[in-house]
């Protein structure tokens, strides 16, 4: 049974099903990872347009490590997203992949709903690698597969997304990830950089994150953007850390151990501190490893859907 | 002009008449008003059974574009928008290239809306309150003032500044003349695409605040009472904004407001899709915001409906949502929308309708009342107020084609505009 | 054939193979899902009860090797490759159910390949029915059933299906 839609545009909306039959052909792909020779021709002939108009290295880079160890043909377009000034360019950039009959497009775009936009005006199929503060459904279904990974399940674990989950597409997609499998879903951060009327989303909401370690199986932090939002949406780094921080001493307060996990690349102490960035409670590098599998599903599935 | 409008259903608020009755006009003037008249020789006669005449409707804001963006709309096209959408009279924003800040922008226009369907619609300028809408110095107000200009606002923009607020309204106030303010704090909406809410949260879009535009329509409420002037509220989208301007009416202020069609029609549930025709701004706000919406026009808080019409070209909309202009065209849909949102529900009746559309507008910018009487001149607005129709935006006068209604099915179409002598049948 | 008579010719392939393999010290059994899993598994228990010995047996889910992924209508369940051990330098005892056009073995080789250099790849099939479109030859056949291309060999094993049996069927009668 082949996946819904033909395009990976976010999860909200995306079924179990579906989400189930990712995971499991990820779970047959980190096999091809561990070969000496770590390819496969399943997409040989296919022509696949990485299309990145915001900056981002290690997505782009696990996006392509997983299309070419499916033999696919790889074709990167960078912009650093300052020369692309207004989305007239993006219209016309669409217009020419479509010109080059190019098979797929992986897109990170800054402007949400960019990747929706995309997949009405070209026939190629289309996966969203993050469109502005809206989705990043990969990231999240490889967050999704550390987690099964590690607790052999996903229902009834309770999970928190730590941070600035108003600016955050990594804490959407896995928002609505998490709650279709099941998963008891909250998220932590200043009252600033929480988006409004969360909960009505299904989600429970913190301020402080001492309550929180307590009640969670797994953390998510996501990463402060530290450019935008210090001095407007919260103080300095110094207070976020001294609040916000998941330090060893923090989470000692706390019976239960907690995993931690971060979408990356991690401020190291202003979210997380070193010490728990590469404890064993993290799986911050699992989450690595992982992303080029599930990439590799989802490249597939749609790839070879007809 | 020999025509004799026969069969029509007069609804005139200013008299309090709504009779079927006909109607004879003589070049520009009517010239008989009477049960049945019959028909001599010579004169065109209209059927207007089913219909109803009206005084002519003015929308108090619209975007023409010209000088300066004539790919998206120009004064003529402008103009047979609103003729087609069954208005005898527009106000045009000074948001142009330049902005109408000087009385020879304002002579352009006059120009070339003499030239409009041979002058049929009348355009009132609004100027802009500060030089090239910057916010910082008065705009030649008087001067202005004496061209034929109506009121004043940077719209496009708000007069962010509490200061230049305060000093234009007392200064417009001596020409007897409101300032029209587009309600929105700055910094509260930077880069905001939408309506902040639940809806903005799953879109992952930057929201602007309900509170944005209601803390500013709160400061100006203040100013306007401290200085006297005459403050109008344009566009305005809010439950909140509709409560201060209810509460600044029973203190006895000169406070009024217009609401878009699009305001009583649409939640910010209309942005799911991304689809870029329902970015404007205001944005579209929430189910207890347009039902705010709808009981101040019943409870008559809100004045005026006006579309701002802000027609955009294709390419420019066609874009990512976040990139695009804001605002959508109105002109040709506004008497569709309101039938259909507000007669159709019991909100308004048609008489109330017409004082909305046509009465209070003109009474806020000090424009003399129309007079359906014998000897007065002809300006009457024709309608069906039960007349289905499917909205194509093909089919539309303006040069854009930027709504959010294509394919809607309305009650309630335009069906001819009279005015200076001359006729235009949609 | 029924399920005597299949379990009879699954000792004799398995005898087949310890002969010229001389004995079970090199060799390893890998079976093409589905069903060559389970007929790997049943022939590899067999050559272990006879040598006493115990054998390195793997899965080759072939679906990423298919030359055929884009005409299918129905996307095929991928459910992985499973070989836990070193392909290298080993004579791989290749099991599947029934040959047929050769496109299947042809694909197991190229993975199989990627994985490692074998030593050998020897091919063990239940049913041979002919018809090759590809230069591909079996080292070891159950039986051989010459069909024409408007039939179908189904083969059913206890393991999946119900039964173990294998049936000729007309290709309206069981698609």
């Amino acid at each position: 049974m082949p996946l819904s839609n033909r395009h990976l545009l976010g999860l909200e909306g995306m079924p179990a099903e579906d989400i189930q039959l990712v995971l499991d052909t990820a779970a047959s792909f980190r096999e091809v990872l561990d070969r000496p020779i770590k390819k496969v021709p399943t997409l040989q002939g296919k022509t696949i347009v990485n299309l990145f108009l915001e900056n981002s290295t290690r997505t782009r880079l696990s996006f392509e490590l997983a299309e070419r160890r499916l033999s696919a043909d790889v074709l990167g377009f960078v912009s650093s997203g300052s020369s692309i000034s207004k989305g007239e360019s993006l219209k016309d950039t669409a217009r020419n992949i479509e010109a080059m009959k190019i098979d797929m497009v992986v897109m990170r775009h800054h402007a949400s709903g960019a990747a929706h936009y995309l997949s009405t005006v070209i026939e190629s199929n289309v996966i969203n690698a993050g469109d502005g503060g809206h989705e990043h459904p990969t990231q999240a279904l490889l967050d999704l597969y550390t987690i099964r990974e590690k607790f052999k399940r996903i229902k009834g674990l309770r999970v928190c997304i730590v941070g600035d989950v108003l600016h955050s597409r990594v804490a959407r997609s896995n928002i609505h990830g998490l709650l279709t499998m099941g998963a008891v879903v909250s998220v932590c951060g200043p009252a600033t950089m929480i988006p409004r009327e969360v909960e009505r989303l299904g989600v429970q909401v913190f301020n402080h994150i001492d309550d929180v370690i307590p009640r969670a199986d797994v953390l998510n932090v996501l990463r402060v953007q530290l450019e935008r939002d210090a001095g407007r949406f919260f103080p300095s780094l110094r207070e976020y850390h001294n609040y916000y921080g998941i330090t060893n001493k923090r989470l000692e307060k706390s019976p239960n151990p907690v995993t931690i996990m971060h979408p990356g690349p991690i401020n190291r102490d202003v979210e997380l501190s070193s010490d728990v960035a590469d404890s064993e409670h993290s799986v911050i590098l699992q989450q690595v490893l992982n992303g080029v599998a599930v990439r590799m599903a989802v490249l597939y599935l749609l790839g070879t859907r007809n | 002009m020999n025509v004799l409008l026969k069969g029509g259903r007069l609804i005139d608020p200013a008299t309090g008449r709504d009779e079927v009755i006909d109607l004879y006009i003589r070049d520009e003037r009517i010239e008989r008003l009477s049960a049945s008249i019959s028909a001599d020789k010579g004169m065109e006669v209209m059927d207007l059974k089913g219909k109803i005449v009206a005084p002519g409707f003015l929308d108090m804001h619209v975007h023409l574009r010209e000088p300066g963006f004539e790919h998206k709309e120009t004064v003529a096209t402008g103009c047979a928008a609103a003729a087609a959408g069954g208005f005898t009279a527009v106000c045009c924003m000074p948001n142009t290239n330049p902005a109408i800040d000087d009385v020879s922008v304002v002579r352009f226009i006059r120009d070339r809306a003499a030239t409009a369907l041979g002058g049929l619609v009348d355009v009132h300028p609004i100027a802009a309150v500060t030089i090239g809408r910057k916010g910082e110095h008065l705009a030649p107000i008087a001067e202005l003032s004496e061209t034929g200009v109506v009121a004043f606002t940077d719209d496009g923009d708000p007069v962010q500044d509490a200061e230049i607020m305060r000093r234009s309204l007392e200064y417009a106030a001596m020409f007897n003349k409101p300032i029209i303010q587009h309600a929105q704090d700055l910094p509260m909406t930077k880069g905001g695409a939408m309506n902040e809410g639940f809806m903005s949260t799953t879109l992952g879009l930057p929201g602007m605040p309900s509170a944005a535009e209601d803390v500013m329509i709160s400061r100006d409420i203040l100013l306007s009472e401290y200085t006297g002037g005459q403050y109008h509220v344009a566009h305005m989208s809010t439950a909140r904004a509709v409560d201060l301007v209810r509460d600044a009416r029973k203190r006895g202020l000169r406070v009024t407001c217009e609401v878009t069609p699009h305001h009583f029609t649409l939640t910010d549930e209309a942005v799911r899709g991304y689809d870029t025709n329902t970015k404007m701004n205001p944005p579209l706000r929430t189910r207890q915001d347009v039902d705010a919406m709808k009981e101040g026009l019943r409870d008559g808080t809100i004045d005026v409906i006006a579309t701002d019409h802000a027609p955009h070209s294709h390419d420019e909309k066609q874009v990512e949502f976040q990139s695009a202009p804001f605002g959508i065209v109105g002109l040709e849909t506004a008497i569709g929308l309101t039938i259909t949102g507000l007669v159709q529900t019991g909100v308004l009746t048609l008489a109330q309708v017409i004082d909305k559309l046509s009465t209070n507008p003109r009474r806020i910018l000090h424009l003399p009342a129309i007079r359906i009487v014998e000897g007065e001149k002809a300006n009457l607005t024709i309608f069906d107020a039960s007349a289905e129709w499917m909205v194509d935006p093909t089919k539309f006068q303006s040069k854009s084609k930027n709504t959010p209604f294509t394919s809607y099915r309305l009650t309630g179409k335009p069906f001819a505009v009279i005015n200076h002598g001359k006729v235009f049948r949609t | 054939m029924d399920r005597e008579a299949l379990d009879r010719t699954l000792t004799r392939l398995a005898h087949e193979i310890l002969e010229r393999n001389k004995g079970a010290s090199n060799i390893a059994i890998v079976g093409i899902r589905t069903r060559g899993e389970y007929l790997a598994k049943r022939i590899a228990r067999k050559i272990e009860e006879i040598e006493n010995v115990k054998l390195n047996i793997g899965s080759l889910d072939i679906t990423l090797y298919r030359d055929d992924l884009l005409g299918k209508l129905e996307q095929p369940q991928f459910r992985g490759t499973d070989i836990l051990f070193d392909v290298t330098g080993k004579d791989i005892i290749l099991i599947d159910d029934v040959l047929y056009t050769g496109r299947t073995i042809r694909s197991a080789l190229d993975e199989l390949i990627d994985l490692g250099r074998p030593r050998s790849i020897q091919l063990a099939v239940l049913v041979d029915r002919g018809h090759r479109e590809l230069p591909i030859k079996a080292d070891y056949v159950g039986k051989n059933v010459s069909t024409s291309i408007a039939e179908s060999i189904r083969v059913h094993l206890k393991e999946v299906d119900d039964e173990d049996e294998i049936l000729l069927m007309d290709v309206e009668e069981g698609s």
